[in-house]
């Protein structure tokens, strides 16, 4: 393995609240130095004047459809749509087919990553059998095989006996267990927030009391249990409130947002566009406000795609009967970049709830620029613009809302463990 | 907006409601003749496309077709596209393929006929989207308003029931306010679409509220196969607190009209009684029915496809 140096960028490092001009060398697939300015004759050079140079963004929550879903997606397109948006790594969730609640699942999901994604993969493992609510699973064994949480994400469970176990068992392992909290008998057959917009749509609603009521519930059962609760894709002013509370009262609470539920609101919906249906679904201009305060303030610690494929004629169906959900990992950066842009964070704010932050949550390695890391770092143009087809993409699905819109900010070069895979102008290199 | 399709009364601008409501008078002309029919729309193929059951209203437009001399096709498909594995775009492209002059559509989804809309050169006529919008019928009840009171302006309209699952009530709250009346609106709580006043009307949960002083009292059909239990604790207390009949009629104006879409659930909604005598105009609003859709026809299906693609 050679050496790469990518010189003369604007250095972005949270862990270490870098923010400085300077060169970065990688060295045996680790960073072997950050400095003002470094000679390396035989190194590969990449030249980052006027770009970023971070660690590489970690996506804490994709579905990569694989096993059993592969028309969607794979391990192979999610990994190569990942180092494209600039994620040197990503968790993928247990809801394929057969779930990933079994050791032999974890283990064919990291033996395929490893023949054929170019980004990092870990695996969430399913908090019950079968995502069924009921009986949990060998987290012990699942740890072992590699996995790095436990969820049953849109399965949520409901039963709250169960999901207090789940919680205290997870203490044995210490791995996050990670919530899609809706209340299921409250969401109903609801396919848009509940307001003016599902009002004039007449579009079965889905309140933002379904998500309240439910993180008000596991936050409690995190209290009692002192156990780690990760609260996936918070899209509620009031689910925000409850989080921030909790946190101040040293709960082991964390929590994170999407790039859609960031920047979209439910008017997005108007047009009955299927690639708008998620889940939780797109809230109101107040719900995005407070989600990117949260984020400002540390209430939410890190952006997550909940990258989502769904083959083209599984969304051009009626909008009840569309699939939730949305493409993210290529369209990510430029959409949060929005955040520096009106200046609610800093450049090295916006990194740190990509990199360090994520990192931090699910335990693993990786997210910083420091001598010695794993040379996992990514190249951003936060300037450039391009029109994003997700035709042209490297995602197997299409459903993005941001198809055929011009964005602004693009990874330009990403590095996994050493290894160029990705480079703008030559696309996906490895593996 | 008339020439792409009529999608929902929300799109649509008073002058076009005028057009429309004009053009219908003249084919009420049309349907008080001995024989019932004119050359208009010879040779055009108009294709009702109905995902959702309905006698009615499917019915009405074939005869409002027929009475123009348009060739009608009833086109019904299975109600969800996953039962026939085939998209809704799909159907779309396949029936673009076959260049009808319009298209009916009636679905149990909201949005439907939009989304065909995009994909067809032909204007589509929404028939009922799920409880978004049924323009047609809101149309029909302007006209059946303006032959009864001789204005719409300045009348108080009162609609009664589920308005939260209700197609025919947005579209009739749209219309009426475009036409300058006032709508309130008259529910249990748990029937009463939130943020309701973001349509312009106000809910009330007392009908003699709502009712008081109103010109026009629509009652809306309960629909007992899909809310039994849910919204409502019985029939009973249902028709109890929210049937319209003569004594609970008597807060509104002397002269006030009573209107229902059909089909009436008697004794629920409506009185037996109210549901077949005056003051109730539903038969004129059947008879308007077809006018009205006439009319649609007449301004949407009536043009050349080279005009309509030219736009």
């Amino acid at each position: 393995m050679g050496r790469i140096l990518i010189r003369g960028g604007r250095i972005l490092d949270p862990a270490t609240d870098r923010d400085a001009p300077g060169d970065v060398l990688i060295e045996d697939g680790r960073i072997a130095a950050v400095e003002n300015s470094i000679e390396a004759s035989d190194a590969e050079i990449i030249d980052a004047e006027g770009l970023w140079i971070t660690p590489g963004l970690i996506d804490i929550h994709t579905h990569l459809r694989e096993p059993g879903q592969e028309y969607k997606e794979d391990i192979g397109s999610g990994g190569r749509a990942a180092v494209a948006g600039g994620f040197t790594a990503v968790a993928c969730m247990a809801n394929t087919n057969p779930v990933n609640d079994d050791p032999s699942v974890t283990d064919y999901i990291l033996d395929r990553a490893r023949q054929d994604s170019p980004a990092r993969v870990y695996p969430i493992a399913a908090a019950t059998k079968g995502l069924s609510g009921e009986v949990m699973t060998e987290m012990v064994a699942l740890v072992e095989a590699g996995a790095v949480g436990f969820s049953d994400d849109g399965m949520t469970i409901m039963d709250s006996g169960v999901q207090r176990r789940v919680l205290m068992y997870s203490k044995l392992v210490e791995a996050p267990v990670i919530v899609h909290a809706e209340d299921r008998t409250l969401v109903g057959k609801g396919v848009v927030n509940e307001g003016p917009v599902s009002t004039r749509l007449g579009l079965p609603a889905n309140p933002a009391v379904a998500e309240m009521v439910q993180v008000a519930r596991d936050l409690m059962l995190a209290e009692v249990t002192g156990a780690h609760l990760h609260v996936a894709h918070v899209s509620t002013a009031g689910a925000v409130e409850s989080i921030r509370e909790a946190r101040n009262r040293g709960l082991h609470v964390t929590a994170e947002a999407t790039p859609h539920h960031l920047t979209l609101t439910d008017e997005a919906t108007l047009g009955f566009d299927t690639n708008t249906k998620m889940a939780p679904p797109l809230r109101s201009v107040a719900d995005v406000e407070a989600c990117r305060q949260g984020l400002v303030d540390g209430t939410i610690d890190a952006v997550a795609t909940d990258h989502a494929p769904h083959a083209v004629h599984e969304k051009e169906v009626e909008f009840t009967t569309a699939p939730s959900g949305v493409l993210g990992l290529e369209t990510a950066l430029p959409v949060v970049l929005d955040l520096v842009r009106r200046e609610d964070l800093t450049p090295l704010q916006l990194i740190r709830r990509l990199t360090v932050n994520p990192a931090r949550i699910l335990g693993v390695e990786g997210g910083r620029l420091d001598t010695g890391s794993p040379a996992d770092v990514v190249v951003i143009d936060p300037e450039r613009q391009w029109t994003y087809d997700p035709y042209k993409g490297y995602s197997k699905s299409r459903n993005s809302p941001w198809a055929g819109q011009t964005l602004q900010g693009r990874a330009v070069a990403t590095i996994v463990g050493g290894r160029l895979v990705y480079d703008v102008d030559r696309g996906v290199l490895a593996p | 907006m008339m020439g792409r399709g009529l999608l929902g009364i929300e799109d649509l601008e008073r002058s076009d409601i005028e057009t429309i409501l004009e053009t219908a008078e003249r084919m009420q002309e049309v349907g008080r003749r001995d024989v019932k029919k004119v050359p208009t729309l010879r040779g055009r193929t108009i294709v009702n496309l109905f995902f959702e059951p309905s006698t009615r209203t499917r019915t009405s437009f074939e005869i409002a077709g027929k009475r123009l001399s348009a060739d009608v096709v009833n086109f019904t498909a299975a109600s969800s596209s996953l039962t026939k594995a085939e998209t809704i775009l799909d159907t779309a492209k396949n029936l673009d393929a076959m260049a009808p002059d319009a298209v009916v559509v009636r679905h149990s989804v909201s949005g439907v006929p939009k989304r065909i809309a995009d994909e067809l050169g032909a204007p589509v006529i929404n028939a009922g989207d799920g409880a978004h919008e049924h323009p047609t019928q809101a149309l029909l009840d302007l006209l059946t308003v303006r032959e009864q009171k001789g204005r719409i302006d300045g009348l108080t309209v009162t609609i009664i029931g589920d308005v939260a699952h209700s197609r025919v009530a947005r579209s009739d709250i749209y219309a009426f306010r475009k036409m300058g009346a006032e709508v309130r609106l008259a529910a249990p709580p748990t029937m009463l679409p939130v943020d309701v006043e973001s349509l312009g009307v106000k809910g009330f949960t007392s009908l003699r509220e709502a009712i008081d002083g109103a010109d026009v009292v629509m009652a809306l059909r309960i629909q007992f196969e899909r809310l039994a239990g849910a919204l409502f604790p019985s029939v009973r207390e249902y028709s109890a607190t929210f049937g319209v009949d003569r004594a609970k009629l008597r807060y509104a104006k002397d002269d006030a009209i009573v209107m229902h879409p059909g089909p009436v659930n008697r004794g629920v909604e409506l009185s037996h009684d109210l549901a077949d005598h005056r003051p109730s105009v539903i038969l004129d609003q059947v008879r308007n029915g077809v006018a009205i859709r006439m009319a649609v026809l007449y301004l949407l299906a009536g043009r050349k496809r080279v005009e309509r693609e030219e736009e």
